[in-house]
């Protein structure tokens, strides 16, 4: 081995594959460990809810409104207990909860995936091209920024009606441009250096220089912002679904669990509103904790 | 101007290359009303004539910021000029297309200074080295793997590295894989913009030392672009002076060195450090280079020239034959009548 090669010390880790870093710094800090084993624990009740639940809250059949608005730990009229209670049409909250939890999870995963694609390849073309190209999506992506979430999800809605389609749909519209902004301005880092001009120098294509070195190399601050953005399209997902006009009555998200338990919460009847409130914040600070531990190690500026 | 014999690979006719600034929102509004003025024009290169001889080392030198990398990105195709042509083997670059200009593109090929920015992160050393030959299927799959080996041993690296990503390696074992990188397509032309300015002093020598291992084997001509003049003394077949964008003065190494015929040159020759001159005190070039976004009027070099004229303040003088294969711009070695 030449001198040189033994001179250059590799800094230890250096060659560790960027999975196993990034599951080291979640190890790091017990907080971060114990949001990360509460977020696999929740996704994990979420994936398995049909075959772990004692009721399956869809199916009409098996509730009994006899049962309804029973307080956690009492036995209903088949001498099964229902550990958190029912709801006013005797629905073993339990269930509905672990339902719901599948629900947000998907519609959140599934919105934040989809404004993804978008939202990198618009940002991708727009710091690629430049000029035209890039003050079009970028007067686009300041106009959408420039309402409030909500209220772009709202009218929306209101206009195409309710359906987990649509509210991923709805997501999907409102998030989009924070990914465009924040892929156009790491693509643009990207674009300058030497490596870009290196692949001009070899003539390749347009579209190969984008996809083989230009996104690769931009991506990452991407999806550890993404990371956190999952809490907040879940978060939207709730907040449209309590206003009535997110995911239908037939599949209830947490939102959904919350808005049928408010009108009875004045009555003493807490555990209809108040359990899957619970849910549904364990769900966001873990998620928020995992995706800002994440953003810290990767100093990514939000 | 060129006295030395074979015909030229590469010949730069009138380049100029500007850089405009966008005008912002407000200015634009200010211009479109008739006040406010066009933001200032950048001439980073301004109307260079040169050319390279097949097989010769053609140093280019000046400081920081007088447009050399400029210049060697529009050598390569990177750039395109604002005014003049390139001129690739006889046939000027900016009418070819397709196929034709892919080959340009390829036979002059180009080595970054930075070793670090100029790999791509994120690739193999495999993929780096094999992938102009496989995007453009200049080799048949199966070959590129030998291609990308061949590559990597003529600059002396292990093969064990080929699945290694560039963070693993030094700055000068990057610097190789960017050298094999541009060997892999076949090169007869490299340009070099400071290839070792950004390596320890002990891998420059050899890093240099492959540059002309490789050029001996190969038949290689050079534009090695750097700041170094010992470096390009002890390298260079001929040797071009640049300053604020033009070229001062050109000719053969030996006799530039021996005897610069531009003040700038010989400001910077007597810069270079000698063990001879130890004791010497020599006088340090004043100033700074000018703001080439408001280049001095007359001659760009005569607020630090310290032979300066009252013609030098108003006409820029220009690149002139002094003796054979010998061109300065200055007043100096024009006929006593022009000033």
């Amino acid at each position: 081995m030449s001198p040189e090669a033994k001179a250059f010390a590799v800094p230890a880790g250096a060659d560790t594959p960027l999975r196993d870093k990034v599951l080291r710094r979640i190890r790091s800090r017990p907080t971060t460990r114990g949001a990360a084993v509460l977020l696999g624990i929740m996704v994990a009740l979420a994936v398995l809810a049909p075959f772990i639940t004692p009721q399956n809250p869809h199916d009409l059949a098996a509730l009994s409104v006899m049962d309804n608005r029973l307080a956690p730990g009492e036995a209903g009229m088949n001498g099964m207990t229902y550990w958190l209670g029912t709801d006013s049409q005797g629905r073993d909250m339990l269930s509905a909860i672990l339902y719901g939890l599948r629900t947000s999870l998907m519609v959140g995963l599934t919105a934040t995936a989809g404004a993804l694609f978008i939202g990198i390849s618009a940002g991708l073309l727009a710091a690629q091209f430049g000029g035209g190209v890039d003050a079009v999506i970028m007067r686009v992506v300041d106009f959408m920024l420039g309402f409030p979430s909500i209220l772009i999800a709202l009218v929306l809605l209101a206009s195409i009606g309710r359906g987990v389609d649509k509210v991923i749909l709805a997501i999907i519209l409102v998030q989009w441009a924070q990914y465009a902004r924040l892929m156009r301005a790491s693509a643009l880092v990207e674009r300058r250096k030497e490596y870009i001009e290196a692949a001009l120098n070899f003539g390749l294509p347009t579209r190969h220089i984008m996809l083989a070195h230009l996104l690769p190399n931009s991506v990452g601050s991407v999806l550890v912002v993404a990371s956190i953005s999952i809490a907040s399209a879940i978060t939207l997902e709730a907040t449209l679904s309590f206003l009535g006009v997110g995911v239908p009555v037939t599949q209830p998200s947490l939102g959904l669990l919350i808005a049928n338990g408010f009108e009875f919460l004045l009555s003493g009847e807490y555990w209809i509103a108040v359990f899957p409130g619970i849910a549904l914040v364990l769900l966001i600070v873990s998620l928020n904790l995992v995706g800002d531990r994440l953003r810290r190690s990767f100093n990514v500026r939000s | 101007m060129n006295a030395s014999t074979s015909v030229p690979i590469i010949e730069l006719r009138g380049i100029t290359k500007h850089f405009r600034r966008k005008p912002t929102l407000a200015e634009r509004i200010l211009m479109a009303t008739g006040r406010g003025k066009a933001p200032p024009v950048l001439r980073a290169v301004d109307g260079v004539d040169l050319s390279v001889a097949r097989g010769e080392v053609l140093g280019l030198v000046g400081e920081s910021g007088c447009g050399k990398s400029t210049l060697a990105r529009i050598v390569t195709g990177i750039l395109r000029p604002t005014q003049g042509e390139v001129v690739y083997e006889q046939r000027p670059v900016a009418g070819l297309r397709g196929k034709e200009r892919l080959d340009f593109l390829l036979k002059v090929q180009m080595i970054f200074q930075d070793p670090y920015a100029s790999l791509d992160p994120r690739m193999k050393v495999s993929r780096i080295v094999g992938e102009a030959l496989s995007v453009h299927k200049l080799l048949p799959k199966a070959e590129i793997d030998g291609a990308v080996d061949q590559a990597l041993s003529e600059v002396g690296l292990d093969l064990a590295y080929r699945e290694r990503y560039p963070h693993q390696f030094s700055g000068g074992q990057r610097q190789r894989i960017g050298i094999a990188r541009a060997l892999a397509v076949k090169p007869d032309f490299l340009v070099c913009d400071e290839p070792v300015s950004a390596l320890d002093v002990s891998i420059q020598a050899q890093v240099i030392n492959l540059f002309m291992d490789v050029r001996a084997r190969h038949g290689l001509t050079y534009l090695f672009v750097s700041h170094d003049l010992g470096l390009v003394r002890h390298i260079s077949d001929r040797v071009a002076i640049m300053y604020l964008g033009r070229i001062v003065e050109i000719g053969a190494a030996a006799s530039i060195f021996a005897e610069p015929a531009h003040p700038y040159s010989a400001a910077l020759i007597a810069a270079i450090p000698s063990a001879k001159r130890r004791k010497r005190a020599f006088e340090p070039l004043k100033g700074e280079l000018p703001s080439p976004l408001a280049p001095p009027p007359g001659c760009p070099f005569h607020p630090r020239c310290p032979q300066a004229m009252s013609v030098c303040r108003e006409i820029r003088p220009a690149l002139a034959e002094i003796s054979p294969g010998r061109s300065a711009a200055c007043h100096l070695h024009t006929a006593p009548e022009a000033a």
